[in-house]
C-alpha cells in the first residue's frame, strides 16, 4: 500500500467515511453489464448453489440447485445459466469493425494488406467479489471438458450441449480478468477499492456490505458503525441483516434454513413405498419445497444484488477516464481472438498452460500492470500524486525558463533549462531522465538540481522540441504553466519474442506433447497408472 | 591454470578445496555428458573468477562463447575482468541503444562494443544481458554459453535464450534474491516451467541428471561472518571462509567519542558485526532516526580513519569501499540525502554506494551499513520476510557489518509467523526468511550498542 493509500485510511477513520483514492473512474464500465451474483454450497469447492443474474436491476433471473449434491440437477442449473449467459456473451460477435494494416515480409519484402475483424463492443460481467471471479473460473474448468450427447462418443453421463460452451468462456474470462486493468469480468470490491480507501483494512474490503457501508454510510451512522452492522448485525431469527456477497453462505443460514429446506426436498421426492405409484399431489409437493428454497436463496441473493447496483450507481457518478476506451479496445481484442477460436473449431482451453504460453501471459500481464500504472497517474491527479509522494515524480509551476544548447555537435540543439516551483523531492540524482507527463508530445528531461533554490527543481529538456536551432511552437513550457514530470517511463516496454511451443528448448522440456495436460507430466503418469 | 585461491596453501586447506571443485566443474563444462552444468556458489566463493576462468578454457579449446548476465552494471564488471585477466581474449560487449557501457569495461583494447550482434560475431566471447539477448535474431547459436548469476535470471528469460546456445554452464548464488515479478503468478505454481521462477529451478526440474557444483570456500565473508551466514541462510550447504581468524582487521585511527555510535563501530572493528539498536517504535518506511543514525555511522568511519588490513594487504577505509543497504529504494533515497547533508560523498567511482539489496546482489565493500528491512514495521510481510533480501544485505562485507534497527524485530518476528500457503510441486525452501532473521538477529544481539533517542 502507497504512503498516501495509509494517509486516506487514516482520514477515513477520523471522519468516518471513505476518502476518494480517484477523481476519475478507472475501469470501463458498460452501459449495461451483465451483474451476476454466484452461491457455491458449502462442503463441495465449487459446486454451484444459486446464481442471480441479469441486466436490469428490476428484473433479476435467480436460477437455484434445489439439492448441490444431484449431479443431474446441478446439470440442469448449469444449461439454464448456459442460456441465460450465452446469448448474451455471443450477441457481441456480430457488429465488427475491419481494420487493415500493410505488413512487409521480412524475407521479400513485399508489401501486404492484412484485415482483421475487431467486435464493436465486448461483454461485461460484474460479481461481488474476487470469490466470485474464482467460482466463475472453476465453473468454467469443471465443464468445459465436458462431452455431450452430440459427440461421438457420449460416455455414460453427457452434459447439456451447451454447457462445455459456457465453460470455455468463462475459462475465458476468468483468464482475462487476470490481465490488470482488464474489465471483461470486473469484482465489485476491486473496482470500489480502487476508487475509494476505507478506514478497514484491505482484507476486511473484501466484504462487499461492509465496504458500502464506509462509502455510503446509512444516515445517522459512521462508516464503522454501518460496517460493524453489516458484518455482524442479525435479525430475531440469528440470521445476518447483510447476507455476505457469496460465492460462501453464512453458515448459520445453511443449518439453520437451508438444510432443513433440503431435506425436506429430498423428503418429498422419496417414493411413498418400493415400487410404488407416486402418491398423488407428490409432484405438486416438490414443486412447493422447490419454491421454499428459491424463496430462501432470494432473501440472501437480493440485498447482494442491491449492493451492486448501488456499487454501479456509485462508480458512474465519476467521470470516465481518459484511458479507457484504449484499455477496453483490449479487450475487445481478447473477446474478439475468443470468438475466432470458437468459430474455428479449437479446442477448449488447456488445463495447464505450456512452457511459452505460460511465459507469454506473464509478459503481457507486466505489460499491461506497467500501462495501467501509467495510465492512471496520467488520467488522474489523485493518482499521480501517489507518485510524487513516492518520490517518482515532480509537479508544479514553471518559474523559469533559459535558453540554453548543446553545441556538441555541427549544428546546435536547443537544451532549455526549467525551473519548477514544488514541494516535490524527487528520490534522484542530477542527470536522472525524466519524463514529461501531459506535455504536447513524448518528451524527455534530465534532473539539473532539487532545493535550489528552495522550494523549487530544476530540469533540463532535451528532446521532442524540434530539429531546428530553436525549439518548435509550444515545446517548451512557459513560465506560469503547470507541468509534470516522472522518473518512470511513461509507456510500457515491449516484449521480447519467445520461440513457438514447438521450438520448445531442452532447458523447459522440450515441445509439449499433443495431450492437453502432457505439460504436466507427473499428472500425465498418474493418468496413465 | 589460475588458481583461485589468492595464496598457496595446504592440500587440505581452502585453496586447495576449491581448485578441486573448479577443476571438476570445468571438466564437466567441456566435456560432460549433460547439455547444462551448474554451479551453486555461496557469497563470495570466487564465482566471477570462475566465469573468468571457464570462459579462457572453453575459447583456448577452440569454442566461442556468449556469457549472460543480468544486470548492464553485471555485464560491464564481467568485461572488464575477462578483458584484464585475459588479454587473449576478444570481447564483445553487446548492449541496448539506451544503455551505453561503461567506460571502465571499453578502455580495453581487446574490448568491441556494438548493439547489433551481427558486429560482434567475429569476438571469442560477447557478453550481454539476458534482456538484451532475448531479442537477438537469425545468428548461428553458440556452442556455448555461461549464464552468470543464474539464480536471478527468470525462467522465462531462459526460455527466450536457451535457443542461442547447445550447452551452458550455470553459475549462481541460491541464497540471494529469488527474481521477482510485479503480477500474479499463481496459477503457475507447481509447474516446472513456472515462467516467475529461476531458470535454474526450471533448468533442474527438466533435466534430472544434472547434479549441482558447489564452490565451497567464500574468499569475500571474513572468519567472523562466514560460520553464520553459512549456518542461517546455506545449512544444506555449508561453506567456510577463506581466510583465518585474525587475517582481516579493521582498526581505527581516532578514538571513539563514548557515543552509541562509535560504540557500534568498535564493536564492528572487533567482531565483524555490529547492531545499533533505536528504541522500539513503528515508523514510516523512511524513518528518519533511523536514517540519521546510518548516515552518522558512515561519517564516523570516515571521520574516525578506519584503515582494512587483509591478505591483499593494508589500505584505509575509503568512502567507496562502504556501501549501505535498503530493502526499498525511497530508503535508499532517504539514506543518500542524509549522508550529502552530512558532506559525504555518495555514488560514482569515490563516493558510498547506497543501495537496495536487489542491486548490491553480486557486489562486495569492506564495510557494510544495514538498514534492517524490518526496522519499525508493524508487520513482517512476506517481501520483508524474504530470506535472499537479509542474505544480500548480510553478505556483501570483508571486514564488518552494521546493522541499524528498532528494538523489537524478535518480538515481531514471533507475532508473525510464516504463513504463505505451500503449493503442490514448489520446493519448499529452507531455511525460510522467519528462521533465517532469528538467527541473525540472535547473533547480532550478542554485538549491540544500544541508543535512546538521537543518534550520535
Amino acid at each position: 500500500m502507497s504512503l498516501l493509500a495509509t494517509l486516506a485510511r487514516l482520514e477515513a477513520v477520523r471522519s468516518g467515511r471513505a476518502e476518494p483514492l480517484a477523481t476519475v473512474l478507472h475501469r470501463h464500465l458498460a452501459e449495461r453489464p451483465m451483474v451476476v451474483v454466484p452461491l457455491a454450497a458449502a462442503g463441495e469447492t465449487g459446486a454451484p448453489l444459486a446464481v442471480m443474474l441479469g441486466r436490469d436491476r428490476e428484473r433479476p433471473r435467480l436460477l437455484t440447485v434445489p439439492q448441490p449434491l444431484d449431479r443431474e440437477r446441478r446439470f440442469a442449473f448449469l444449461a439454464d445459466l448456459a442460456d441465460e449467459l450465452l446469448p448474451y456473451l455471443e450477441s457481441f460477435g456480430e457488429a465488427v469493425e475491419v481494420l487493415t494494416r500493410e505488413t512487409k515480409d521480412s524475407a521479400t519484402g513485399e508489401k501486404t494488406e492484412v484485415s482483421r475483424e475487431l467486435c464493436l463492443d465486448a461483454p461485461q460481467l460484474i460479481v461481488p467479489n474476487r470469490g466470485g471471479v474464482e467460482l466463475l473460473g472453476l465453473l468454467g474448468r469443471s465443464t468445459r471438458f465436458r462431452r455431450t450427447a452430440e459427440d461421438p462418443d457420449p460416455g455414460p453421463y453427457p452434459a447439456p450441449a451447451r454447457v462445455p460452451l459456457l465453460g470455455r468462456w468463462l475459462t475465458h474470462l476468468r483468464e482475462r480478468a487476470q490481465v490488470p486493468g482488464s474489465s471483461l469480468l470486473l469484482a465489485a470490491t476491486d473496482l470500489l477499492g480502487r476508487h475509494w480507501a476505507t478506514g478497514q483494512s484491505t482484507l476486511e474490503d473484501q466484504h462487499l456490505g461492509a465496504l458500502l457501508a464506509w462509502i455510503d454510510p446509512p444516515a445517522g451512522l459512521t462508516g464503522a458503525e454501518a460496517a460493524l452492522r453489516a458484518e455482524t448485525g442479525r435479525d430475531a431469527r440469528g440470521q445476518l441483516l447483510c447476507p455476505p456477497a457469496g460465492p460462501a453462505t453464512d453458515p448459520l443460514f445453511d443449518s439453520g434454513l437451508l438444510a432443513p429446506a433440503i431435506i425436506r426436498y429430498d423428503a418429498a421426492r422419496q417414493p411413498a413405498g418400493p415400487g410404488g405409484p407416486p402418491p398423488a399431489g407428490q409432484r405438486e409437493q416438490l414443486l412447493a419445497r422447490e419454491r421454499d428454497i428459491d424463496a430462501l436463496l432470494e432473501s440472501v441473493l437480493t440485498p447482494v444484488w442491491d449492493q451492486l447496483w448501488q456499487s454501479l450507481e456509485l462508480l458512474r457518478r465519476l467521470p470516465p477516464a481518459a484511458h479507457l476506451p484504449d484499455r477496453w479496445t483490449g479487450d475487445r481484442w481478447s473477446y474478439t481472438a475468443h470468438r475466432d477460436r470458437l468459430a474455428a473449431g479449437e479446442p477448449p482451453q488447456p488445463v495447464r498452460d505450456d512452457a511459452v504460453t505460460a511465459a507469454r501471459k506473464l509478459a503481457q500481464r507486466e505489460r499491461e500492470q506497467t500501462t495501467v500504472g501509467v495510465q492512471e497517474a496520467l488520467d488522474d491527479p489523485l493518482a499521480m500524486a501517489e507518485h510524487r509522494l513516492a518520490g517518482e515524480a515532480l509537479a508544479g509551476v514553471v518559474t523559469g525558463v533559459e535558453p540554453a544548447y548543446d553545441t556538441s555537435g555541427r549544428t546546435p540543439r536547443p537544451r532549455p533549462l526549467v525551473t519548477v516551483r514544488t514541494a516535490d523531492r524527487p528520490h534522484a540524482e542530477p542527470g536522472t531522465e525524466l519524463h514529461r507527463a501531459g506535455g504536447p508530445s513524448s518528451q524527455r528531461a534530465e534532473l539539473v538540481s532539487v532545493g535550489e533554490p528552495r522550494g523549487s527543481v530544476t530540469v533540463r529538456l532535451v528532446s521532442g522540441m524540434g530539429r531546428k536551432k530553436e525549439p518548435e511552437p509550444g515545446s517548451v513550457p512557459e513560465v506560469g504553466e503547470h507541468v509534470c514530470f516522472t522518473l518512470f517511463e511513461l509507456t510500457a516496454r515491449q516484449s521480447a519474442p519467445l520461440p513457438e511451443p514447438e521450438d520448445t528448448p531442452w532447458t523447459h522440456g522440450g515441445p509439449p506433447g499433443p495431450h492437453p495436460s502432457a505439460a504436466a507430466p507427473a499428472l500425465q503418469e498418474e493418468a496413465d497408472r | 591454470m589460475t588458481p583461485l585461491s589468492p595464496a598457496p596453501s595446504p592440500p587440505d586447506g581452502p585453496g586447495a578445496e576449491a581448485d578441486r571443485a573448479v577443476a571438476a566443474i570445468l571438466e564437466a563444462t567441456l566435456h560432460g555428458a549433460e547439455r547444462g552444468t551448474v554451479v551453486d556458489s555461496p557469497p563470495g566463493a570466487g564465482k566471477s573468477t570462475l566465469v573468468v576462468r571457464a570462459a579462457r578454457e572453453l575459447v583456448g579449446a577452440g569454442e566461442r562463447l556468449m556469457i549472460v548476465a543480468q544486470t548492464n552494471s553485471q555485464v560491464d564488471d564481467l568485461v572488464d575482468r575477462l578483458a584484464t585477466a585475459a588479454p587473449e581474449l576478444s570481447v564483445g560487449r553487446l548492449h541496448g541503444s539506451d544503455a551505453a557501457p561503461d567506460p571502465a569495461a571499453l578502455r580495453h583494447p581487446n574490448v568491441l562494443a556494438s548493439t547489433k550482434a551481427g558486429d560482434l560475431l567475429g569476438q571469442s566471447v560477447v557478453v550481454s544481458t539476458a534482456a538484451k539477448w532475448q531479442w537477438v535474431q537469425q545468428v548461428e547459436p553458440w556452442r556455448h554459453a555461461i549464464v552468470d548469476e543464474a539464480y536471478q535470471m527468470r525462467s522465462d528469460a531462459l526460455l527466450a535464450v536457451a535457443r542461442l546456445f547447445e550447452r551452458a554452464l550455470f553459475v549462481g548464488d541460491p541464497g540471494q534474491l529469488d527474481p521477482f515479478t510485479i503480477v500474479g503468478t499463481e496459477q503457475w505454481a507447481g509447474l516446472s516451467y513456472d515462467p516467475s521462477s529461476s531458470a535454474v529451478v526450471t533448468l533442474l526440474a527438466h533435466n534430472p541428471r544434472i547434479v549441482p557444483h558447489r564452490l565451497p570456500v567464500s574468499w569475500r565473508l571474513p572468519a567472523t561472518a562466514a560460520p553464520l551466514v553459512s549456518a542461517a541462510f546455506y545449512p544444506y550447504a555449508p561453506f567456510r571462509a577463506g581466510t583465518g581468524p585474525g587475517d582481516r582487521l579493521l582498526r581505527m585511527r581516532a578514538a571513539g567519542d563514548g557515543s552509541a555510535v562509535d560504540r557500534v563501530i568498535d564493536i564492528a572493528a572487533e567482531s565483524g558485526w555490529g547492531l545499533l539498536e533505536l528504541p522500539a517504535r513503528h515508523t514510516v518506511r523512511t524513518d528518519p532516526e533511523a536514517v540519521r543514525a546510518v548516515a552518522r555511522i558512515v561519517r564516523r568511519l570516515l571521520d574516525r580513519r578506519g584503515s582494512c588490513s587483509s591478505e591483499r594487504g593494508e589500505s584505509a577505509l575509503t568512502a567507496d569501499r562502504i556501501a549501505v543497504g535498503t530493502a526499498h529504494r525511497d530508503q535508499a533515497a532517504a539514506v543518500r540525502a542524509a549522508l550529502t547533508g552530512l558532506g559525504v560523498p555518495v555514488g560514482g567511482a569515490e563516493g558510498v554506494t547506497v543501495d537496495t539489496a536487489n542491486r548490491l546482489q553480486g557486489r562486495e565493500y569492506d564495510v557494510t551499513v544495514v538498514l534492517h528491512p524490518l526496522s519499525g514495521r508493524p508487520d513482517a510481510t512476506a517481501f520483508h520476510l524474504e530470506t535472499g533480501r537479509l542474505c544480500v544485505l548480510t553478505s556483501r562485507h570483508r571486514h564488518a557489518c552494521i546493522v541499524v534497527a528498532r528494538a523489537g524485530i524478535a518480538e515481531l518476528l514471533d507475532e508473525h509467523p510464516s504463513t504463505e500457503p505451500l503449493r503442490l510441486g514448489v520446493t519448499v525452501k529452507f531455511p525460510d526468511g522467519w528462521e533465517a532473521n532469528h538467527a541473525v538477529l540472535a547473533h547480532l544481539s550478542e554485538h549491540r550498542a544500544v541508543t535512546r533517542g538521537r543518534a550520535g
